[in-house]
């Protein structure tokens, strides 16, 4: 036995690199095509919000009066924008995450020599992608049937915001990836997310909430990433912006932790 | 400096012809109060098909997740390729294939090969993957359109695709038809042919049969046996006899030839190697025998016959 394990000494194959960046992109590619050919997530994702913002910006809204010094076409755009930003960074992380997890699959490809790292930068890279889409598409919408005026500038910061403030609600996903299983994860995102997007502001404007909610929705992540967004069109509630970034990085922060809670859960009932 | 170290390994594994590849040593394996493994003992040659068959529950499926690096034993130790299966370069030597209960069904054949071939520093081509798991024709379809024969030979060609030294089969043919079962049987005996070193798991004695060098016979986290398939279905060979006879337990058991006997209600249940020696006795003895039955005996009942020896051998 002795001779045995030295004759097979272990080998140290270092993968260069460029293989490595390689496998990062493989895995990329191939978790867009899989989200893009799931039709409930690509679908859902990208028209939900767009469905909203023609309901309440457009149709319902024949005077466009004026909120928080804009008309209200121009204010559900980054509200809108937020909420599809959400949905795509949730369900895009989270309802992959807890089937693949619970079903098997994870563990067909943690068997095999792929850096654990690349999986989960994988499901991040292409929400955000989600996410750009959702605010480019948004604001074309704005744009060409809601009469909202914006800079190119504006509108880049706009989306620059947005993908970044998506970092927070990724790490929730793979929070909720790995506490829910394959068959309760839709359900229970649904039952944070909806709640979550009325009481921070973004399908009704925060200002015609009950006080009380008002006062509750600074405890809301999303109300921090909406007044960052609105503040691009003038329209936020004049509160720091570097409050609100502090609050979304606080919260990243403490989703990071609770994902890591999660993976190391994992790993210990597989290795340990 | 990689490739050195490749062609090193290379001239190592074909000088280390039969030399020790894998192993559990005194390896034991609790989920809470369920012992999977208790202190397993084997170990996997170079270039050889080693079947690990047993029941369902018998501990196989752990025994994997062992070489794989997926659990850790705990006690005993497990070496694959000279190291701990938890690292990633052990994992470039190692071919899997486990039971799914899911695999993303809208990537087509070959994006799963091109995935999984990307994660290994030497794959094989598309080409030779899709020809090795019988997949040429059906490489465009996207895996949930699939039949469940096909299903499984891509999971089997995500485990070859890197060109591993090993392969770890995890009941590669459970819940396949008889057909699809010969053709995933095909696929595997190529690989043997290419000089792979394959660990598979099994419930099918016929499947252990048909592939493996050697059998080592797994039940309630035990190794009850170990052999060539002949030497494993000679003691596992038997027959079955049931009917309906007063004659006492004790009188039967004396019999030459009989392995265990058991009363069901007013029925002896009789397991022994032959039925013919057996029957003329019992006719002898009991003339109004009835209700007579004989089978051959299922992997239940070889497997009785396996530990039953085992404990006989104890005894002597």
């Amino acid at each position: 036995m002795a001779t045995a394990s030295t004759t097979f000494a272990a080998t140290s194959l270092e993968r260069p690199v460029g293989r490595t960046l390689a496998i990062y992109f493989k895995e990329a590619k191939y978790e867009l095509l899989t989200r893009l050919r799931l039709r409930a997530y690509s679908i859902s994702t990208i028209s939900f919000p767009l469905m909203f913002y023609v309901l309440f910006g457009l149709v319902l809204n024949s005077k466009d009066a004026p909120v928080g010094g804009v008309g209200i076409s121009t204010y559900l755009v980054p509200t809108y924008a937020t909420f599809g930003v959400m949905g795509a960074s949730l369900f895009g992380t989270a309802s992959g995450l807890a089937a693949e997890r619970g079903l098997g699959w994870l563990q067909v490809k943690r068997a095999s020599p792929m850096p654990p790292f690349a999986y989960f930068t994988a499901k991040v890279a292409i929400s955000m992608i989600f996410s750009a889409v959702v605010v480019l598409l948004l604001l074309l919408l704005g744009i060409t049937f809601g009469g909202v005026h914006m800079p190119v500038v504006d509108a880049a910061k706009l989306v620059a915001i947005l993908v970044a403030g998506s970092l927070p609600f990724c790490a929730m996903g793979l929070a909720l990836g790995y506490f829910t299983g394959p068959t309760s994860s839709v359900a229970i995102i649904n039952l944070i997310y909806l709640p979550l997007s009325f009481c921070s502001g973004l399908w009704v404007p925060i200002m015609f909430l009950p006080k009380m909610l008002q006062h509750i929705a600074h405890f809301l992540p999303p109300y921090h990433l909406a007044q960052l967004a609105l503040g691009v069109v003038g329209a936020g509630q004049h509160e720091s912006n570097w409050t609100h970034w502090q609050a979304l990085i606080g919260f990243f922060l403490i989703c990071l932790g609770v994902a890591r809670l999660g993976f190391q859960r994992d790993e210990g009932k597989m290795y340990g | 400096m990689m490739t050195a170290v490749q062609e090193q390994y290379g001239k190592k594994r074909s000088e280390a012809k039969h030399a020790v590849i894998a192993g559990l040593h005194k390896a034991s394996k609790n989920f809470g109060d369920v012992h999977a493994l208790r202190e397993v003992d084997f170990s996997v040659r170079a270039g050889e098909l080693v079947a690990l068959l047993g029941p369902n529950g018998a501990g196989k499926t752990t025994a994997v997740k062992l070489f794989l690096g997926l659990a850790k034993p705990t006690t005993g130790s497990v070496n694959v390729c000279g190291g701990n299966p938890i690292e990633p370069e052990v994992r470039m030597h190692i071919g899997a294939m486990l039971q799914v209960a899911k695999v993303p069904e809208t990537l087509r054949v070959r994006e799963h090969i091109d995935l999984f071939s990307s994660y290994y520093p030497k794959p094989l081509p598309l080409a030779e993957t899709l020809a090795l798991g019988g997949l040429q024709d059906i490489k465009n379809r996207v895996f949930g359109e699939l039949s469940g024969g096909q299903k499984q030979r891509v999971l089997f060609a995500l485990a070859l695709c890197g060109d591993p030294d090993i392969l770890f089969l995890d009941e590669p043919t459970v819940g396949l038809d008889v057909e699809s079962r010969r053709l995933l049987w095909e696929e595997i005996r190529k690989l043997i042919a290419r000089g792979k070193t394959i660990l598979l798991t099994t419930h099918y004695l016929e499947e252990a049969d048909a592939l493996a060098d050697r059998v080592v016979v797994i039940n309630h986290g035990k190794i009850i046996a170990e052999g060539t398939p002949a030497q494993i279905k000679a003691s596992t060979a038997g027959r079955r006899i049931r009917c309906v006879s007063s004659l006492a337990i004790e009188t039967v058991r004396s019999l030459p030839g009989v392995i265990e006997v058991r009363r069901d209600r007013d029925a002896l249940e009789i397991h022994a190697a032959e039925a013919e020696p057996i029957l003329r006795e019992l006719f002898m003895l009991d003339p109004r025998l009835s209700g007579l039955d004989v089978s051959s005996a299922g992997l239940e009942e070889a497997f009785l016959a396996l530990t039953q020896d085992r404990s006989n051998a104890a005894h002597v």
